[in-house]
């Protein structure tokens, strides 16, 4: 049972009233979600480590689809921008729970009433407003690169979400445990890139050990908890990242080894300068563009 | 009614056959439907909610409450059994059973995929995995080494 178009079907189903044009007004991710925090759970900082991980997911969606109309063959176009997809999904969801706590800085001020939490937090903040890991900010490289940063990404990422599913916040545990099976997929596509090109013709091995030390030192600041990290783990609501060194280095290790690539010395952890607001001029660069036309055209609807 | 509101991707599926249509229900003369994303980034979710709610309106209910549930989460083995035979009837090999969640760290899969997917067209097994992401993120593509036709796969999660 379709509208003629897509377009009528949600036109109609908002009164003929024009959609926020650069994001996503006509579908909150949480609509119908009961968002009470739960006793003990302090908001702000709930909030604060929703956004932490949701823009480690928003940024690395939008480094994943500058691969599109560049990756080398289409499937893996479709198949990068698939992993972006999914990694927006889960930021979509983190920015809404992060403003459903009303942690939403000045980006309130900046957008108009009517742009949605998650799209003011997406498109009206400032760099040293995000909050994400340097290893999701950093270029993408060459493929080899690319592939190597995704498997490090999803091995940390999904080690995280596996343990979340147990949070205390239930919405941030539900988001979690829909967030498992996508970074599954995710982690093993970029394993099996690594082995094939590591384990490929030598230029294949030599470029995607040059990703591998590219992308190991940005390792350092992922194990390292935050004092929000800190007090929300000693309520049961987030997971020391010290906790999935173990597992992470393992994953990393093996696959490495089996790629014939030099596995090098784990980076000494030290705290997150992205975590707290400090980012590099590509960052920059790229929040720029994606923030471009919703800033250049505010409140715009079609 | 709102069983018979089909999948704006899957147009030979209707919601209650995928398994995304969770709850309907009268709330003090509100009907109030529930329904759970496959994908966390399914664009299709804001399109279900604007057809459910048309629908209802159509046949008669003013006020309607389309709720997201995101807990359990999706999974395909809630895909109905008539949803399946309208999957490979539509060219789709319908999923497998999903994978068995187990406590502790989720086992790395380093080798080819180990799934499987029987051949819309001919109906031969012998078929191979083209790549695990396709035109949608519910999706993988295969192709039959019998007819040769390449051919969607609904992957199990």
């Amino acid at each position: 049972m379709h509208e003629e178009t897509v377009y009528e079907a949600l036109d109609h189903a908002h009164g003929g009233e024009g959609q926020w044009a650069f994001g996503t007004g006509f579908d909150e991710p949480l609509a119908g979600v009961d968002t009470t925090v739960p006793e003990g759970i302090d908001p702000a900082d709930l909030g604060a480590y929703c956004l932490m991980l949701g823009d480690d997911a928003l940024v690395l969606c939008q480094r994943l689809t500058q691969w599109v109309t560049n990756a080398p063959e289409l499937e893996e176009e479709v198949a990068l921008a698939n992993c972006g997809l999914d990694l927006l999904g889960q930021a979509r969801l983190l920015l809404a729970r992060a403003g459903s706590v009303g942690v939403l800085g000045r980006s309130r001020e900046r957008a108009t009433a009517s742009i949605p939490d998650e799209d003011a937090l997406a498109y009206f903040r400032d760099p040293d407003e995000f909050r994400h890991s340097g290893l999701v900010e950093a270029p993408n490289g060459d493929f080899g690169q690319t592939v190597v940063r995704l498997l490090a990404a999803s091995a940390w990422r999904l080690a995280l979400l596996n343990r979340l599913r147990e949070s205390r916040d239930p919405v941030l545990a539900a988001i979690a445990a829909k967030g498992v099976p996508e970074l599954t997929y995710h982690r093993d596509h970029a394993a099996r890139w690594v082995l094939r090109l590591g384990d490929g013709t030598p230029e294949s091995h030599r470029r995607t050990q040059a990703g591998v030390d590219a992308v190991w030192p940005l390792l350092a600041d992922l194990f390292t908890a935050t004092d929000v990290e800190t007090r929300l783990t000693a309520a049961g609501v987030a997971v020391d990242p010290a906790e999935l060194t173990d597992e992470v280095r393992d994953v990393l290790t093996l696959v490495l080894e089996r790629a014939t690539l030099t596995v090098p010395e784990w980076p000494t952890p030290q705290p997150s300068r992205g975590r707290a607001g400090e980012h590099s001029a590509e960052f920059t660069a790229l929040l720029t563009e994606l923030q471009s036309t919703a800033r250049e055209h505010p409140a715009a609807t079609w | 009614m709102a069983e018979t509101v089909t999948d704006p991707e899957l147009p030979m599926l209707t919601l209650a056959d995928l398994g995304v249509l969770r709850d309907v229900r009268d709330e003090d003369g509100t009907v109030v439907v529930e329904i759970t994303p496959t994908y966390s980034g399914c664009p299709a979710m804001g399109v279900m909610r604007a057809d459910l709610v048309h629908a209802l309106h159509r046949a008669g209910f003013a006020d309607v409450d389309v709720r997201t549930v995101l807990s359990p989460a999706w999974s395909t083995d809630w895909i109905s059994p008539a949803g399946r035979r309208k999957l490979a009837a539509g060219g789709i090999a319908p999923p497998g059973d999903a994978p068995v969640r187990r406590t502790g760290p989720v086992p790395l899969q380093l080798g080819p995929s180990r799934r499987t997917a029987t051949c819309p067209q001919c109906g031969s097994a012998d078929t191979e995995e083209i790549s695990e992401f396709s035109g949608t993120a519910c999706k993988a593509m295969r192709r039959c080494r019998v007819c040769l036709e390449p051919f969607e796969h609904l992957k199990e999660i």
